[in-house]
Parts: structure tokens; C-alpha cells; sequence
């Protein structure tokens, strides 16, 4: 099996968080692994993105093809809008709602939202909202990966938690709860889906 | 023994570097090379050892200071972004002459596409030029390995040797298997060898022992396991590829093709290019950069044969390679169901919120509206945003420390006011020897030294400069009272833009240093204190 994973979102948003979670997974399930990321001048407001491919396969490039994504998780939704390219023909969609609008020229929400729509595999949410509601303002980004987990495949919920773990383990107890408490809010919200 | 670790390709490279017995790396911060630098500060055997990791104030005094370290026989570790290697090019090209003792690497990590540079020069030409070998690793565990390989080759030859990676292999995660035992640092066994001075009558001798080395350096080349001739068809198109080109090519996996050659280590193997061009119908080369092997292969196989890649147009002339345009070039073609979304803006990246960059540019644009025909230069560095809405304060940013020079220069032409804005970074880096060029002139120019006590850029590195400004200022002949300290807060605009309209109105040179920490370092230290004390 091999999945090809897009995560975008806008810097600071805390894409690389999901990234490193996912590749702590997939090291422990002794999947290959490659993982493209974005350092640099663009990490300030800008759009980023980081190519993660998955395989219990050899992986030759670094970057996945136009065309072969299996999943886009983006934490803004113009940013997840952008990548819908390189999305496979039953390719899945994990986003946030609710833009993030620093350029003077973003497009129209509603616009853009009904573009998202009128794929087949869409999940839409406001993460935010939900993270602020369950006094989990930081950890926004583990309810969409606990969202994308549904369409993951490769990796169980599971190791996923467990990768959480070990990951946030060095920020103290309560960041690991409170990653860990997101990461399972994001997974029952999509129960069904 | 040996183990496995998800690794960055340049943590790779410093990894690699580390247990190959690496006394010491010298660097700038660069990207995308700085996370290999900063993964030997942090690491618990480079710390055990005493290897030095200190950032150097630019990548001359870098590269100098690992060829003293060569010198006394132990093993050095340069490492800069691409145009890095302008700046260290004479000490580079030099030690070339001189030779080296302990072996010495210089990793130079390649920007094509410009995601975070000015241009995307292709160093593989710095080391045709200064004539030494090349490697060009094709994925990160070839990067750890390639380390050790060219630390011994270094030393077998006597010569510098040149790492070439690129963004996509720099900041590109895989696993990498690596020994649980890292080779012992040589001994502090100083040189005594007359090679060491250059002056013209020994030069011309080093010259000659330079050329006399090259046979040898391609012999290795042409042996190489790295250097690897995969038959797939027996006929058909051949490729070349060069480094991670590789990844793209077997991702393609096209048809009708005689051959692979892979290149990671330089100079050509000629005869391996004779061997594939002599089963292929014509040879296809993919590599990311410039056509560097493109423009050889003609003088190798003879004008007609058939070469394809940058240069035919086969491939784009610019920007890096990926699985799409490689996929293309070699005929072979993917289903791509959704078209570019329209709804879809570009986001480019801006200055902090809360950044003092900000406070200085909002104050530069309102004096600078009190004059016709005001220019302000800019230069390389977060405050590089400034060019863009919604401040659009800069004229230029060429080079570092090209604002300084370049606003003496445009006020020697008769631009008044004439105002540069340079980083204490930069400053530090390529600032000094214009702003003293222009204290010699008494040109009249204003210079903006925007001080946020780090390398913010690259992700908040120590700077050189950093409490020592206002000292180097006066030492380089800066009038006392024309050196000008404020805190860019938006509560301070009226003093800061007095202090701007002051110092434009003196004739000479002025420097006002707007200090004041960047916000990312200040969150991040506080987030780490508020957990240490946890």
C-alpha cells in the first residue's frame, strides 16, 4: 500500500506538528517514509506545504505528481484548495472552514467553500471553533489530523494517538492530554463519514 | 552494527559528518543548509567531543577557518547556501592550490526554483572551476554515507572536496540506516609543507600539482559505486542523472530505455558515458540546476550526437526538477483529474505582526515622503519583506551588504536622500567594509542597521554583531553623534522619524540602529522558559 499525503496551511499554523506526528507513526509501523517540507523566507504568513508519501514499498521521489495524492489535509481552506491538483481521482479532502485572511486580495469565502464542495470527498470544519470551545485553543491542528485519521488507511487511529505521545512527551504531561483529547474530538466528529 | 533514524537530508549530511570524525563545521546560516549546523550544536557526541559549531560572521571567514583547521590535520566541514560560495570563492579556489591535510568538505546546498534565494547558480561550476571532486548525493541515507567517502577521498588526494545538495534533498525526511560507532577525530598534527604559501613561485608549482591530481580524481570518479550504470532495455533512450534527478526518473518509470546512469560524484566518468551512449540512440540528462553535464557531454561524445535536457528544451530552462517535468520529458503521462482550482490567490510571506522591521519602514515611508525622489536599498533578510505591499519601501536588494555600498554609490552619483536598511546580521556579514568605505568618502548617506538581535531569517541564529554595533560604528569612523539608538515601537514613530529627518539632513554618513528583539525569538523564549519551569 502507498499514500500520498498533502498538508498545507499558512505558516505558523502548525502543519510540520501533523507532519512529525505522522512520520513518528509510520517510522514505528516500519513504513518508508519521505517527507518533503517548506523552510525558510515563506514560513513568515506565507502559504506553506509539506509532501508526505508512505509506503511499505521502496519511495523514489521526494514529491508527489500531479495527479496522485490520496489526501489533502490543510488547515485553511484556500490552501487546501490550491493543491487540488495534484489530487487523485478518489482523493480525500481534511479541512478547516474558516479562512485565514491575511492578503488584501483573498477570494470569496463562500466562492471558494463551494468550489471545495463540489468534490466527492470533502470534510469541512471549523477546527478552530471546536479547539476554543474544548478549552484546546492550540490544538487545532491534532483535531484535523484526528479528522484525516478516518482516511488515512496506512495507519490506525492508534498508533497515531501513541505517535502523539511520544512526539509531545518533551512539552509535559497536559500538552500530550490536550493534543491527545483534540486528536479524539477531530476523529468522533467524522464518525460515519 | 548500525540503526535507523528518520533523518533531514542535511541532518543526514551532519550525522554522516559527525561519525566520520568531523573536528569542526564552519557556516553562515543559509537556507536550506542551516539545519546542518545546527544539528551538530545540538548533538550529544559533538558536545562529548568539543567539535566546534559556533556560526561564523560570513562564509569566507568560514571556509578559512576550516582550512586552518585542515592545516593542523583534522577534519572541517564548511557548509553555505549557494551564493555562499560567492562570497568564500577565494578561499575556496585557493585552497585548492594549497591542498589540504585533514580532510575538508564544502557543502554547498542549491536553491533551485529560488524558494528562499536571489538567483539559482548551480555550484557544481565552483568545483569544475577550483578543479576538485564533487559529490552530489541522490537521497539522504547516499547523503550520510557520501560524508565519509568524500572526508577520505579529501584526504587521499590532498584537496578540498565539494558536497552539492539541493533544497528538495536538504529538507526532504526518509530513513537512514547509520553506525552506532563513530570513526575517532584525527590527531592536532600541524603542517609544514611550503604549499601552504602562495606566493607566485611556489603558486605555479601547486598549480602544477593540482593538474597532476586531476587523473587521479577522475580515475575515482570512473570506479565509483556512486557513479552506477543500470542496464533496462539494452537500447533505446539513455539518462543521465545527476543526484536526486534519480528519484524522478525511477518515479516515471518510462519506457524504452537503454539505460540509467547515475552521477553523484564528479568529475564525469567518462568512460561509463561512452559505454551508455554507445547502446542508447541518443541520451537524455536530468539534473536539477543548471546544464552543467548537458554542456560536457558534446565535448565527451562529438557534436552529433544527440543530447537532450535544459538545453534542447526537453526539460525547463529554469527552476528544479519534479516528478511532473521529469515524467514529461521522458514521454510518459498521468491521469490528472482536477484542473487549478479559480478561487485560489497567492499568499507570499510577510513581515511578523508585531515585528519592529515594520515600525522602521513605516517610519522610513513617512520621511521619505518629505523629499522628492527619496531611495532607500535594502538588502538580504526578513526586513527584505519591506519591498512588498503594503510598505514597497526598497529600491534594491542585490547581494548582502550590497545596501550600504550601493547607497554610497548611488550618492556619489548625486541621490540624496540616500538611505540603505541592512540587518545586524547582514551588517556584520558584508556591511563593515562598505560602511567604512563610505566613512573614507564622507558620503553622504544614512544608514539603517535594523538590530532584532539575531539571524530571524533562518530561524533565529546568534548574531555576530550583537551588542557590539555602536562600537564597530565609532571604530570604523563614525561620528559619535551621528550614531543614533531607538526602540521601533509604533509609541516611538515621532522620535524615530526625528531622528530620520536629523540624520538625512547631516551631511555624511549617519547610522541609526532601531533595536529591538524579533518576535519569534522573544515567544520562543518564553515558551521555553514557561516550560522549563514546568
Amino acid at each position: 500500500m502507498k499514500k500520498n499525503i498533502i498538508l498545507s496551511g499558512v505558516g505558523g499554523q502548525g502543519i510540520l506538528s501533523i507532519a512529525t506526528v505522522i512520520g513518528e507513526a509510520a517510522t514505528d509501523a516500519g513504513l518508508h517514509l519521505k517527507q518533503a517540507e517548506v523552510h525558510g523566507m515563506s514560513q513568515r504568513g506565507g502559504d506553506v506545504q509539506s509532501n508526505l508519501r508512505l509506503s511499505d514499498d521502496e519511495i523514489f521521489s521526494d514529491l508527489i505528481p500531479k495527479g496522485e495524492a490520496d489526501l489533502i489535509i490543510s488547515m485553511e481552506p484556500m490552501e487546501a484548495l490550491r493543491y487540488v491538483p495534484f489530487l487523485s481521482k478518489d482523493g480525500c479532502v481534511v479541512s478547516s472552514s474558516e479562512p485565514l485572511v491575511n492578503i488584501p486580495d483573498y477570494p470569496s469565502k463562500e466562492a471558494l467553500l463551494q468550489e471545495l464542495k463540489v468534490l466527492d470527498n470533502v470534510v469541512l470544519m471549523d477546527i478552530e471553533a471546536i479547539a476554543s470551545d474544548s478549552n484546546i485553543p492550540k490544538s487545532a491542528n491534532m483535531i484535523l489530523l484526528g479528522m484525516a485519521s478516518r482516511f488515512l488507511g496506512i495507519l490506525t487511529p492508534e498508533q497515531l494517538r501513541d505517535a502523539i505521545g511520544k512526539i509531545f512527551a518533551i512539552k509535559g504531561e497536559k500538552i500530550v492530554c490536550d493534543n491527545c483529547k483534540a486528536f479524539d474530538i477531530g476523529l468522533e466528529a467524522v464518525k460515519g463519514k | 552494527m548500525s540503526s535507523k533514524k528518520l533523518l533531514l537530508g542535511d541532518e543526514a549530511v551532519a550525522l554522516g559528518a559527525l561519525h566520520a570524525g568531523l573536528s569542526g563545521v564552519y557556516a553562515y546560516p543559509g537556507t536550506p543548509s542551516t539545519e546542518i549546523t545546527e544539528f551538530i550544536q545540538n548533538n550529544p557526541l559533538a558536545k562529548q567531543r568539543g567539535i566546534h559549531s559556533r556560526w561564523c560572521t560570513n562564509e569566507k571567514t568560514a571556509m578559512e577557518a576550516a582550512l586552518g583547521m585542515s592545516y593542523s590535520g583534522k577534519r572541517a566541514l564548511v557548509c553555505m547556501k549557494h551564493v555562499g560560495m560567492n562570497v568564500c570563492a577565494d578561499a575556496f579556489v585557493n585552497s585548492a592550490i594549497t591542498g589540504v591535510k585533514g580532510g575538508l568538505v564544502v557543502l554547498a546546498a542549491d536553491d533551485p526554483s529560488m524558494h528562499s534565494s536571489q538567483n539559482e547558480q548551480d555550484s557544481r561550476f565552483y568545483g569544475k572551476f577550483a578543479m576538485v571532486p564533487i559529490f552530489e548525493p541522490s537521497d539522504q541515507q547516499e547523503a550520510y554515507d557520501l560524508v565519509e567517502t568524500a572526508f577520505s577521498l579529501s584526504e587521499k588526494v590532498g584537496l578540498p572536496v565539494m558536497f552539492r545538495i539541493v533544497t528538495r534533498l536538504a529538507h526532504s525526511r526518509a530513513a537512514v540506516t547509520i553506525k552506532d560507532k563513530a570513526r575517532e577525530c584525527n590527531e592536532f598534527n600541524p603542517d609544514n609543507g611550503k604549499n601552504w604559501i602562495l606566493l607566485p613561485a611556489i603558486a605555479r608549482k601547486q598549480y602544477l600539482v593540482l593538474l597532476s591530481k586531476q587523473e587521479e580524481i577522475e580515475k575515482s570518479a570512473e570506479v565509483s559505486s556512486c557513479n552506477s550504470l543500470e542496464i533496462i532495455d539494452g537500447k533505446g533512450l539513455g539518462i543521465v542523472v545527476c543526484g536526486i534527478a534519480r528519484n524522478y526518473v525511477k518515479e516515471a518509470a518510462p519506457k524504452g530505455i537503454s539505460a540509467i546512469l547515475k552521477i553523484s560524484q564528479y568529475p564525469l566518468p567518462v568512460k561509463k558515458i561512452l559505454k551508455l551512449a554507445e547502446i542508447s540512440d541518443g541520451i537524455l540528462v536530468v539534473e536539477d540546476g543548471q546544464p552543467f553535464v548537458e554542456e560536457r557531454i558534446p565535448a565527451i561524445l562529438g557534436a552529433g550526437y544527440p543530447v537532450y535536457g535544459r538545453l534542447s528544451g526537453r526539460l525547463p530552462r529554469t527552476g528544479e526538477l519534479n516528478p511532473d517535468n521529469v515524467a514529461a520529458a521522458l514521454g510518459v503521462s498521468r491521469e490528472i483529474t482536477f484542473k487549478a482550482a479559480d478561487n485560489v490567490v497567492g499568499r507570499p510571506p510577510a513581515l511578523c505582526q508585531g515585528c519592529g522591521h515594520r515600525d522602521v519602514y513605516k517610519a522610513l515611508n513617512e520621511v521619505a515622503a518629505d523629499y522628492s525622489g527619496a531611495r532607500i536599498f535594502g538588502d538580504i533578510g526578513c526586513y527584505t519583506l519591506g519591498a512588498l505591499p503594503p510598505f514597497r519601501s526598497l529600491s534594491s536588494c542585490v547581494d548582502m551588504g550590497a545596501s550600504i555600498t550601493m547607497a554610497k554609490g548611488a550618492a556619489d552619483a548625486g541621490q540624496f536622500p540616500s538611505i540603505a536598511v541592512i540587518g545586524d546580521s547582514t551588517f556584520t556579514h558584508s556591511g563593515m567594509t562598505g560602511l567604512l568605505d563610505a566613512v573614507n568618502d564622507k558620503s553622504n548617506i544614512t544608514v539603517v542597521i535594523s538590530d532584532n538581535l539575531t539571524t530571524a531569517m533562518t530561524g533565529g541564529q546568534d548574531s555576530a554583531g550583537t551588542n557590539k554595533f555602536e562600537q564597530i560604528c565609532r571604530g570604523l569612523g563614525v561620528e559619535p553623534e551621528h550614531i543614533r539608538v531607538v526602540i521601533p515601537l509604533p509609541k516611538n514613530m515621532a522620535e524615530i522619524t526625528k531622528v530620520i529627518r536629523e540624520e538625512i539632513s547631516y551631511c555624511g554618513v549617519s547610522v541609526i540602529i532601531p533595536r529591538r528583539e524579533c518576535v519569534q525569538v522573544a515567544s520562543r523564549k518564553a515558551r521555553k522558559k514557561l516550560c522549563d519551569k514546568k
